[in-house]
């Protein structure tokens, strides 16, 4: 199901929270609404589920205008960003509450929450209660809430965003996973550009409340739109007075490069080294370089070396 | 950090600061209500007119303590789940009761009810009497126990945030399914919390009740306005000393519900952390 928002705008007092969003999500597509803190996209997100009422714009879902609709008609699928389970409700029932809500038989509310107890693998955990949970757990739980009435769309406000480091990979792989096996349109607001990138097959960069920019993740990687895109969306530093990639800088002998340096530092990350270069003008850059790079060249600090744009860039 | 002496000795002088405030009264109370032989106590506990007061005290409870759970439980939700313009005007209207005495409540409603008061007259042509009336001492009462379920559940209300209403909503639930099977649930603890404080106090009332009430024996008059009317004007003391002590052991009841409460959503919240 296709999700159009068109000239979108909400306003918490004098602050412009969203402003004139205007953009597509493709039928059956991942969707990753990437910003900074304070960008919006939490709001474009509840905005999209009606939680939140647009002051102006409108929502349209699968062709029908949703602007006006309460949540509780738009077939959506929300999780919160801390699961919001029922704290009084073992996990079985949790699941069942929008199925009981629609008034299905209880066999099938029966059937239906096990087959999906299965399928976020909790069918062991079905008269446990959420605060016997762990945090991936939790999410899983509150992903089969929301998948129990076969939402059209189904909205993730920071999936992972409490998870520790480990289970917020797990977690991730398993929803790319979710989403190839039962293909509905999900949207899922996050800052992290490497989960955004890693997950997603659409992404929409947010700043101030606006959309910057908005694609697949690869094209915006490699050519973004502004400076903030390409700051946002990987790591980037400075050269000649443009934003660059650090990986698409090399370090030669002086006489080879473009500019000259001192390096300043030099940080060995396992696979890949980080090492900065004070050039000649007085500004500062980095280069991403591997493991086998550093070593060849020898580099040490206080070294002068010339600083170029590797040939294979752009 | 405090020696183990001069802790002993705080310990000591607060022990004996409860002492002389609550232990030693209703010791002497219990001597002397009991002091004449159980006999004596059940004759003036069953006499008519006591019969009477304690009836009273527990339908004017029936009434006031139901009603203000209504509408405590649903102002709390207005406070807690809408912003609008005066909100807290109207918040801190329903803490005006407990912040002035009594006995002010109390001469608030004559005023208004009396036949020269704004309401006194028009309800008289409707056939209804407020002051010196039942009626009068149950809104006395309403009045003074008006803020504890309100009081009680706001900050509940405030901690667990809307998310899980808002979740259940865009599961498909309506208003009423939401607060039945959502909030209430979550609350449930401090709503009993709050109707337990509202008892005690509806219980206890005096001033407001006074002053209503005209003091009319068999007809106005509640368990503690009984005790007052048996101390100071018919100078029956035993009277007084036994009536006081059922009032006191329905406190302690009442008290140790609350005790076990307080446990409960002591457990509760640990399960929920």
């Amino acid at each position: 199901m296709s999700i159009s928002l068109s000239h979108l705008s909400k306003r918490y007092g004098k602050t412009h929270a969203v402003e004139d969003v205007t953009t597509e999500i493709t039928h059956g597509s991942l969707t990753a609404i990437l910003g900074p803190s304070g960008s919006g996209k939490s709001t474009l997100l509840k905005l999209i589920a009606g939680l939140e009422r647009p002051d102006e714009g409108t929502v349209v879902i699968d062709g029908a205008d949703m602007t006006h609709v309460d949540p509780r008609h738009r077939d959506i699928g929300f999780c919160f960003q801390n699961y919001a389970p029922f704290r009084h409700m073992n996990v079985a029932k949790n699941v069942a509450f929008g199925l009981k809500v629609r008034k299905r038989p209880k066999k099938e509310i029966d059937a239906r929450v096990e087959e999906l107890l299965v399928l976020v693998k909790l069918q062991n955990k079905a008269t446990s209660y959420p605060s016997q949970l762990s945090g991936g757990e939790r999410q899983r739980m509150a992903l089969a809430r929301a998948l129990a009435i076969e939402p059209r769309v189904l909205l993730l406000d920071e999936p992972f965003g409490a998870l520790d480091a480990v289970v917020r990979a797990e977690l991730r792989h398993w929803v790319k996973e979710l989403h190839a096996q039962i293909h509905v349109t999900t949207v899922l607001v996050t800052h992290d550009q490497q989960e955004a990138m890693e997950v997603a097959d659409q992404l929409i960069v947010m700043r101030s409340g606006r959309i910057v920019q908005s694609g697949n993740p690869l094209a915006l990687y490699e050519s973004p739109a502004t400076d903030f895109v390409h700051e946002f969306l990987g790591p980037s530093t400075i050269f000649q007075g443009e934003v660059t990639r650090p990986h698409d800088l090399e370090l030669v002998s002086v006489y080879q490069g473009t500019e000259k340096g001192r390096i300043t530092s030099i940080v060995s990350l396992g696979f890949e080294a980080q090492v900065t270069v004070e050039l000649s003008d007085g500004t500062s850059t980095w280069v991403q370089l591997s493991r086998n790079e550093l070593s060849d060249m020898g580099l040490r600090v206080a070294l002068l070396v010339g600083v170029r744009r590797r040939l294979d860039a752009d | 950090m405090a020696s183990n002496a001069s802790r002993r000795t705080l310990r000591t002088i607060v022990l004996l600061y409860l002492a002389i405030l609550i232990g030693l009264p209703v010791v002497f109370l219990v001597v002397k209500a009991l002091g004449s032989g159980f006999g004596a106590f059940w004759h003036e506990i069953t006499e008519p007119d006591a019969l009477s007061a304690l009836k009273l005290s527990l339908i004017i409870a029936a009434i006031a303590v139901p009603v203000n759970t209504v509408v405590g439980v649903g102002a709390a939700l207005i406070i807690a789940r809408h912003k609008f313009f005066g909100r807290r005007v109207f918040d801190t209207i329903f803490d005006v009761p407990v912040a002035i005495s009594p006995i002010i409540i109390g001469v608030a409603l004559v005023l208004a009810y009396s036949r020269i008061g704004w309401f006194g007259a028009p309800l008289e042509r409707w056939g209804l009497n407020v002051l010196f009336t039942p009626l009068g001492v149950a809104l006395a009462t309403m009045s003074v126990s008006l803020p504890y379920v309100l009081r009680s559940i706001v900050p509940v209300l405030t901690e667990i945030g809307q998310e899980q209403e808002q979740a259940a909503r865009t599961l498909g639930a309506g208003r009423l399914r939401i607060f039945w099977n959502v909030t209430l649930p979550s609350i449930r603890w401090a709503v009993l919390y709050g109707v337990t404080l509202t008892i005690a106090r509806t219980l206890g009332e005096f001033g407001a009740v006074l002053v209503v009430s005209g003091n009319i024996a068999g007809v106005t008059q509640t368990l503690p306005i009984y005790i007052y009317d048996s101390w100071d004007q018919r100078f029956d003391v035993l009277g007084s000393y036994s009536g006081a002590l059922v009032l006191a052991l329905i406190s302690i009841a009442v008290l140790s519900i609350l005790a076990v409460l307080r446990r409960r959503e002591k457990k509760l919240l640990v399960d929920l952390a």
